[in-house]
């Protein structure tokens, strides 16, 4: 917390603009697309989001760090953030359930973060601007040689960052005996998917992205579950044409964020890049078969494009984002298949969508009979 | 669903006279309600006994109703009105009590009015403790174990069966009246004794103290298709064990897990839905275990707005009760947009990219004898916030909101060092305690004893050792060699340039210098419910030290208002009233008009109001950075109450046009021995006086000014300390008390006029006209304070030359002191004499009284008066005169039980009401005025 302690560390965007703070997390360089989290709470479920893969995200909320961190409350098996800033970093916790300090977990998986930013000035230059590639770095590398390094980072345009994050091994989890039996193809799913899952007394058994249809197929699930994961889904060709099969076989299918985006796609739709993205916990979306709203737990960087899933027949646009409109989830109509853009699992965020997971165990059980 | 067709005509029930645990919040949110109603074109009908609010002004609600808060008004305006609705959420427990009062006698069925906003089963099971457990158990909410008790009995019994600590709150009562902590059982009977006492329905909750608990609070609102979002969450720096109006607070919740923010987030939720399906806001607290389970338990949940709804209305920008209205007319989230962004959806949670820091502001120096240990009752009168971009700023901010002579925590020389004090404090807590942490820190105490004694927070605990660890490393230098870094860093951490030069033992104005020349400037950011995310509509901001400065400053003729700052005895709602109007009228002269206050209870600091707030201490370096940042025409400080007023001397010293009555006339009227010599220039009578140093002096005085004396300390608010003594003895003790607690203090010695009466006149002045907008004659004697005093309006029975004089009186003063705006003097009345007690060159409490009992828009005029852009002859005056008007102070005295309750020149009051009456013979007249010398003290 003295501050006096911290060496000076700079973050430096694709179009050279510097921002100082001090340095947080490990000593070193760290690069990526940045992005923004309004979240106030949740920042050890974000970081280890296997979603952020690759990202370098600004925490809006004036101070992180101050809870601490909790065995319990991973995502993953680890940080998956490439880099951190943040307005004021704390290194001291006050938590009795927790295990160690922010710093303490960010030295221990190597992540470099900055810190004493003034964050809002930051958002506001982005928030123009659009997604953009930076830089942190707390080792005292020249500005100028930040500027053109920062340059050479690989657009999240066209990246495939899935296979990066996905389970190398199959495994499972929940009760051997249920009745349900979940397969979730991995795409880098978040740990409170597969919990919401065994809650409802599934078991699920969860696959490595490339696992072919036919394998996924052969072992007789009720449902299939595909998860959130990092990158552009307009470049994951083999599973967008794998989810294809899935879904043709006439197995229930839920799909969530990239899950989503992918299901998407191989009913023919489009995604996009957005110019920001949806990072927060307090995105509202409507219900448009229920007319009930929830807010919802948001981080993605690419959607469905609204106008061609609305003029389809054989789909039914079922959620909005009630911000700015854009698409949210949808339903086939000859399928017992459906998506959402947003994070029923919460974790972090509310926990108003949860019902999405009653829905696909209804449907698997519709499905049995 | 779209707006309910049906309901065109709403009644708003306000909250009554400003009393502990029911402040200007409701104003605010009533003024908020009636403005969003009648944007969708119904017919607003407000009913408030208050006359110093902008709610009961004409330029909010259609009919208004300054009239009692009894089922008899309301059926004088059922029946004068087709009212569709009522809306009884925005006026507090007074309003949710008179609409159940209502309810029962079947007025609303009777007249086929519609509760909206609430139902009357929700209000019934939260207020009634012992259904609101059934229902919480019912739906596998916890609670601490609780027992109610409807006889002295049946709590003995329940205290036997829990143990002890418990806590004993009354049943339906306001801001925890009857509240108490019980540790021991000779305590418990005299308290359960009282709770029954208190309680309208004679019935006591008993609870298990949960005593340091971590205390949090969720603010709601629901649409009628039983959508909810939570507008803000609310963490206690205070644990279980003081009322939330007493806790110091902090926004949004800091030391909480998201995995324990969702389980409280869904708790909330669940216990909304179980109370009723009605649309509107709601308030939820909560305490968690400090521990590794952290078990949460539900306290108590409140189904309408209140003061912690204003408080995260002005934390997050979302306008919690114009919302609430809008929902309470059928509206759904989802169709409302948010009024920050314009664009984006009223249905979300606000997420914030600063912190809020609320302390509550204490007025213990007025009530003498009372218990001054915090605890379940609220004894705050006021609050004050603070906006920063981390919580030592924003912490720093609020502490030099307050106006108690501090610069802030720390750094000010005035820490206590005697280590009994301050562990005693520690433990049990009063006004002081966040000093007394930072003393403890500061002394060495270990931080281990620091936190069993007060179960804060570790991490709130250390934000503070921060900030010594900041002030040991700034003494080290001088102003000459500090290196920017650390300036810089003392400056986002809050510290005032005073403190800082404090800390480098030079003067505030050489560290001003310094960090203009180090390029340190405040910057401002704007409250936008998004932390950014979407570009903002609202001009609404705060300070900070960062880089990039969001306020744009306009090439427009602007003025900026100083507001009154936090509520206290003496300096309330009115002063509020006076700077909103102060506001509007620039605003129709084409300024573009500039707020700056502190206290989120209020009106003023809407960002409706207006055309920029600044929510900002009322403390002279964050007043002058803004002056400097905005470059206004001038200042007004006669609107503000004496917190504007004595930041005239500081204006004129740096060459900002103060607008209306200079700074050389507002000191000649507090300047005793010059306004004497205008007194007598003008050969106008007043009680001989004299200023002394010391008590030899006062009673060498005393013998020329002979006795009964008046006795004060010179520039004090609300006549603190004041005293009539009426012997020698006397006298040198009073002298010497105020000494001892002020020392350096001049004290005025005036002889006191026994047994005449006072009266009061409040005038507009240009200079050249006056004009007199009202006198008032009060009916006790001289003696009490006038703010405690009842005021009748017009006289009732002081001869017409007696009025004459005090007329003419009024305007040579007034002219004498070269007013430009408002002026309001004191008289005494004796033996057909009219003696002038004091001047005051500033918008008084009485003020909106009179416009209210006038129906005409005084501090309007006065303001375009001090604007230059009218004269006094340019208005056409119609007061409508028609009756007698009477103002009623109203006191909080169950909130002290054993403060003595005599009147005095000292002020106690924290509100007043208003009542018309048609002549002399009313009875509620001849009653006060039948006991007028009841309440004298000597």
């Amino acid at each position: 917390m003295q501050t006096e302690n911290h060496q000076n560390a700079v973050l430096v965007l694709e179009d050279g603009t510097v921002f100082n703070g001090k340095a947080a997390g490990v000593i070193g360089q760290t690069s990526g697309e940045i992005a923004f989290n309004t979240g106030m709470y949740g920042y050890q479920e974000i970081f280890t989001d296997p979603s952020y893969l690759g990202q370098i995200l600004i925490m809006t909320t004036s101070h992180i760090g101050n809870y601490g961190v909790h065995p319990d409350e991973v995502e993953s098996d680890g940080l998956k953030i490439a880099g951190i800033v943040s307005k004021k970093f704390s290194e001291i916790y006050s938590r009795i359930a927790g295990n160690a300090s922010l710093q303490d977990y960010l030295e221990k998986d190597g992540v470099v973060a900055i810190c004493d930013v003034d964050t809002r000035a930051l958002v506001r230059y982005i928030r123009e601007r659009g997604a953009m590639n930076a830089i942190i770095c707390s080792d005292g590398t020249p500005i100028e040689e930040l500027q053109k390094s920062v340059k050479q980072v690989p657009s999240m345009e066209g990246l495939e960052l899935s296979s990066k994050v996905s389970t190398k091994e199959i495994y499972q989890v929940g009760d051997q005996n249920a009745t349900l039996k979940v397969a979730l193809l991995d795409l880098g799913v978040k740990t409170n998917i597969i919990r919401c899952l065994t809650e409802r007394g599934c078991h699920v058994t969860v696959y490595p992205m490339h696992t072919t249809p036919a394998d996924i197929i052969a072992s007789k699930p009720d449902g299939i579950m595909l998860s959130n994961g990092p990158g552009d889904p307009q470049a994951m060709l083999d599973t967008i044409a794998n989810v294809k099969t899935l879904i043709d076989a006439d197995i229930p299918v839920f799909g969530i964020c990239l899950g989503h985006q992918v299901i998407a796609l191989s009913q023919g739709l489009k995604t996009e890049k957005m110019f920001n993205g949806h990072r927060g916990v307090n995105h509202p979306i409507k219900n448009i078969e229920t007319g009930k709203c929830e807010v919802t737990s948001q981080n993605h960087g690419f959607v469905v494009n609204r106008e061609e899933a609305e003029k389809r027949e054989d789909l039914v646009v079922t959620h909005l984002h009630l911000n700015d409109g854009t698409l949210a989830g949808i339903r086939l109509k000859n399928r017992p298949v459906f998506s959402v853009q947003y994070h029923p699992e919460a974790s972090a965020g509310p926990h108003d969508s949860r019902y999405l997971f009653d829905t696909f165990v209804e449907n698997m059980k519709k499905h049995l009979n | 669903m779209p707006r309910d067709k049906s309901i065109r005509s709403v009644l708003i029930i306000g909250s009554g006279p400003i009393v502990i645990g029911q402040a200007c919040e409701f104003d605010y949110s009533g003024s908020q309600a009636s403005r969003s109603l009648r944007e969708e074109g119904i017919e607003v009908t407000l009913i408030n006994s208050n006359p110093a609010t902008i709610m009961t002004d004409k330029v909010v609600a259609d009919n208004i109703y300054l009239k009692p808060l009894e089922p008899e008004s309301i059926e004088e305006i059922l029946k004068a009105h087709n009212i569709d609705a009522v809306l009884p959420t925005m006026g507090g427990q007074t309003a949710l009590n008179l609409c159940i009062k209502c309810d029962e006698m079947g007025l609303w069925e009777e007249y086929g009015v519609r509760i909206i906003g609430v139902d009357i089963d929700a209000i019934e099971i939260t207020e009634n403790r012992e259904k609101f457990r059934d229902l919480m158990g019912r739906i596998d909410i916890p609670m601490a174990p609780q027992d109610t008790a409807k006889s002295f009995l049946e709590g003995k019994e329940i205290a036997q069966k829990f143990g002890f600590p418990l806590c004993i709150r009354a049943s339906y009562t306001l801001g925890g009246s009857g509240a108490a902590f019980v540790h021991t059982k000779e305590d418990f009977e005299p308290l359960l004794t009282r709770g029954l006492h208190l309680s309208p329905i004679h019935e006591v909750m008993i609870d298990k103290a949960l005593l340091g608990w971590k205390e949090f609070e969720l603010e709601l609102l629901r649409d009628a298709n039983d959508n909810v979002t939570i507008i803000c969450s609310i963490e206690n720096f205070d644990p279980m064990g003081i009322h939330t109006g007493d806790s110091i607070t902090v926004a949004p919740a800091l030391t909480l897990s998201d995995a324990t923010y969702q389980r409280m987030r869904d708790m909330a939720i669940k216990m909304m839905r179980s109370i009723g399906d009605f649309a509107g806001g709601c308030n939820v607290q909560f305490a968690v275990s400090p521990d590794e389970k952290e078990d949460i338990i539900a306290i108590e949940i409140n189904p309408r707005v209140s003061r912690s709804s204003a408080l995260a209305s002005k934390a997050t920008g979302y306008p919690i009760a114009k919302i609430a209205a809008k929902l309470a007319i059928g509206y759904h989230l989802d169709e409302l947009s948010n009024q920050i962004t314009g664009n984006t959806s009223a249905f979300f949670e606000p997420t914030l990219d600063y912190v809020v820091v609320k302390i509550p502001r204490w007025n213990f120096d007025k009530f003498q004898g009372a218990d001054v240990e915090l605890g379940l009752q609220m004894k705050a009168v006021g609050e004050v916030m603070a906006i920063g971009r981390s919580f030592q700023e924003a912490l720093q901010k609020a502490c030099q909101s307050l106006e108690i002579k501090r610069n802030g925590i720390g750094a000010d020389g005035k820490e206590l060092r005697d280590q009994d004090q301050i562990l005693r404090s520690l433990e049990r807590p009063s006004w002081d305690r966040l000093f007394h942490i930072y003393d403890a820190i500061k002394l060495g105490i270990p931080f281990k004893t620091i936190q069993e004694k007060t179960k804060i927070d570790f991490w709130f605990l250390k934000q503070i050792e921060d900030l010594l660890f900041v002030e040991r490393r700034i003494e080290k230098f001088t102003v000459n060699n500090i290196p920017r870094e650390l300036l810089f860093e003392a400056k986002q951490k809050g510290y005032a340039d005073r403190q800082i030069a404090h800390l480098l033992k030079c003067l505030e104005s050489e560290v001003h210098a310094k960090r203009t020349e180090m390029a340190i400037n405040r910057v401002y950011k704007v409250v936008d419910t998004c932390a950014a995310e979407f570009p903002a509509l609202t001009p609404y901001f705060y300070s900070t030290f960062e880089d990039e400065n969001e306020s744009i400053v306009s090439d427009k003729k602007k003025v900026i208002v100083l507001g009154s700052g936090p509520n206290r005895i003496g300096q309330g709602i009115e002063f509020d009233y006076c700077c909103v109007h102060g506001v509007l009228a620039a605003k129709e002269c084409g300024y573009e008009t500039i707020m700056i206050n502190c206290n989120p209870e209020t009106v003023s600091t809407d960002f409706d109001t207006a055309d920029k707030l600044y929510f900002e201490p009322v403390f002279w370096e964050h007043i002058y950075d803004i002056i400097q940042h905005e470059k206004p025409e001038g200042v007004i400080v006669q609107l503000g109450g004496q917190t504007a007023l004595k930041l005239a001397e500081k204006l004129e010293r740096y060459g900002i046009k103060i607008l209306g009555t200079s700074y050389e006339a507002l000191d000649l009227a507090e300047d005793r021995g010059s306004f004497s010599n205008i007194l007598k220039e003008n050969n106008i009578p007043y009680p001989e006086f004299g200023v002394v140093e010391n008590a030899e002096q006062a009673i060498e005085l005393s013998r020329d000014l002979g006795f009964p004396l008046l006795v004060r300390p010179s520039y004090v608010l609300g006549g603190q300390r004041m005293k009539i003594v009426i012997n020698e003895a006397d006298l040198e003790t009073t002298v010497v008390n105020i000494l001892r607690d002020m020392p350096d203090n001049k004290i005025l010695l005036d002889h006191f006029l026994d047994g005449a009466i006072e009266a009061e006149a409040d005038a507009i002045c240009d200079g050249e006209d006056v004009y007199i907008i009202g006198v008032m004659q009060h009916i006790e004697p001289a003696g009490i304070h006038s703010g405690d005093s009842y005021a009748v309006l017009p006289p009732y029975n002081l001869g017409d030359l007696i009025v004459e004089q005090i007329r003419e009186q009024t305007k040579k003063i007034a002219l004498a002191l070269k007013t430009v705006g408002l002026i309001n003097i004191q008289f005494a009345v004796k033996d057909d004499k009219v003696y002038i007690i004091e001047a005051n060159p500033r918008a008084s409490r009485t003020v909106p009284f009179i416009a209210k009992a006038y129906d005409e828009p005084y501090v309007n005029y006065a303001t375009k008066v001090m604007l230059g852009e009218k004269k006094v002859k340019d208005f056409n005056f119609q007061p409508k005169k028609s009756g007698y008007a009477i103002k009623i102070p109203v006191f909080s005295y169950e909130k002290f039980p054993n403060v003595n309750k005599e009147l005095g020149p000292e002020m106690k009051s924290t509100g007043e009401a208003i009542r018309f009456i048609k002549d002399l013979k009313d009875p509620f007249f001849r009653k006060i005025y039948s006991e007028r010398n009841l309440y004298l003290s000597k």
